[in-house]
């Protein structure tokens, strides 16, 4: 056995890895936009005061990071259709993807709120905000900069993640090295371009989100 | 005491600005509040003083909603602030006619509470703008009214982490008296400052004082401010009102031990 790196292959083969980056980046872009949106969605459900919704999302919540992403999306791949929900692997993976980091995210949302301090609230109240002004231009503001940091990570994880929908068959990275590798049996360079790929991305996105929460707090004067 | 024993309205000729009616305010089991009566006219200036614990501050934070209230009624300006009448008698408001009745009142904190992520200005039209709907133009000169008031338009333009507290506070009661309120309240607001900026603070009270005819609540420590600007001092013991009179008398010739206690116990910290 020797290590023997074929240049010329690792040519051939990376215009085709590029463009399964490029779904890489639009499975992982759109999941964590359904996992942003959905997931303040379930951070602000627990806070409604309304015991049977708090729990319900709670549990859900608890259900979602207690059990495996593979699971989450096999179930919605596999046993939606059983339910009539019949969905691409596309569609099937970003929504798992986008379900599972919600879970997370509206964890972190949740610290970012509790973090401002009461007499936020209670100013609001003393001037009369309604509860969406509240919100809207008051809490979320303040919330945002320390969530930061938190939804940055769980942007480099959902990224890292994205593998996991190869298994429906959806065309991202993983699943093209691994075709890549079937059809010429060469796994050395397909594998090793991968991990150079999801470094060359996730490194700087790291750096890029602290450069993003600093420039937020200094936009909002913080 | 019956709900029924309760005036829907407070009658034409006798209609205080604020009226605490047999109000009690319990945490479990310890009672903050116990069956208080108060009254505060029109124009009237009343400083609640008291030792920590007597329940001064429950009485502004009831007054401005942000506590519930277990028994009596509170009413403002004649009509009942923490209840509403449903089928002839009075019942717990909803968050509709509380919003109704608060705009009447305003409140200044011990911990200012500026929005950090907005200018003094911002901090200021955000109410005008949010919730009275006044056009930004509007509430731009009546924020820059009240800043010059308070002595803070040459920092309009800057964000509370670059004040300081007395500053802070000052942006503070220009925010809530943008909102026009009959009643302010005023919790402890110079407890959180400096000795050196407390006067900037009380001067501008000092003026709301003189030159405006507003209805005023204050919970202070600053004795000597109390006296100067008070038209009556109400000294809080264990939930009620031990002691009620103007300045000159309570502090020249208070009637109760709990008073005279406490005011000498407050003479010998200064």
């Amino acid at each position: 056995m020797s290590f023997h790196w074929r240049w010329d292959f690792t040519w051939e083969i990376l215009p085709r890895l590029m463009w399964a980056t490029v779904n890489t980046l639009i499975a992982a872009g759109a999941g964590y936009a359904i996992a942003l949106v959905l997931g303040l969605i379930l951070a602000l459900a627990q806070r409604t005061g309304w015991k049977p919704l708090t729990l319900a999302v709670r549990e859900f919540v608890e259900f979602i990071r207690s059990t495996p992403l593979v699971l989450q999306i096999f179930f919605v791949f596999y046993v939606g259709p059983q339910f009539g929900i019949r969905l691409s692997p596309w569609m099937s993976g970003m929504i798992a993807i986008g379900l599972h980091y919600s879970a997370y995210l509206s964890e972190v949302y949740r610290a970012g709120i509790d973090a401002v301090p009461r007499g936020q609230w209670e100013v609001c109240r003393a001037l009369n905000m309604s509860v969406r002004n509240t919100y809207a231009r008051i809490i979320i503001p303040q919330a945002l900069p320390p969530s930061i940091a938190g939804m940055g990570n769980y942007l480099v994880g959902i990224f890292k993640d994205t593998p996991m929908l190869s298994v429906i068959g959806v065309a991202e990275l993983m699943h093209t090295a691994n075709a890549i590798g079937s059809e010429s049996y060469r796994f050395l360079e397909p594998y090793t371009l991968v991990g150079l790929i999801y470094l060359a991305i996730s490194l700087p996105t790291a750096g890029l989100v602290r450069l993003f929460e600093g420039w937020v707090r200094r936009k909002l004067g913080l | 005491m019956d709900m029924s024993a309760y005036p829907l309205e407070l009658p034409e000729d006798d209609r205080p600005m604020v009226r605490f009616m047999n109000v009690t305010k319990r945490y479990g089991q310890l009672v903050v509040l116990d069956s208080l009566d108060l009254d505060v006219a029109e124009g009237e200036m009343v400083t609640v003083i008291g030792p920590s614990g007597s329940g001064k501050t429950t009485v502004l934070r009831m007054l401005m909603t942000l506590e519930t209230i277990n028994g009596g009624v509170i009413y403002v300006d004649g009509k009942p602030l923490t209840h509403m009448e449903k089928g002839g008698v009075l019942v717990p408001a909803d968050e509709r006619h509380l919003r109704r009745m608060r705009s009447a009142i305003g409140m200044c904190f011990q911990h200012f509470n500026l929005f950090p992520h907005m200018t003094a200005l911002q901090n200021c039209m955000e109410g005008p703008v949010q919730v009275l709907g006044l056009s930004k133009q509007e509430a731009r000169q009546r924020s820059e009214e009240l800043l010059t008031l308070v002595g803070m338009i040459d920092k309009k333009d800057q964000h509370p982490s670059r004040l300081s507290g007395g500053q802070q506070q000052r942006v503070a009661i220009a925010r809530a008296l943008a909102m026009r309120p009959k009643v302010m309240l005023f919790d402890e607001v110079t407890s959180a400052l400096d000795p050196e900026v407390i006067g900037e603070v009380t001067n501008v009270i000092r003026k709301l004082v003189n030159e405006h005819n507003l209805t005023m609540l204050m919970v202070t420590h600053q004795m000597g401010f109390a006296k100067d600007i008070s038209d009556r001092i109400c000294f809080f013991f264990g939930g009620r009102i031990e002691e009620q009179g103007p300045p000159g008398q309570l502090f020249g010739n208070p009637q109760r031990d709990r008073t005279r206690q406490f005011l000498s116990a407050v003479k010998e910290a200064d």
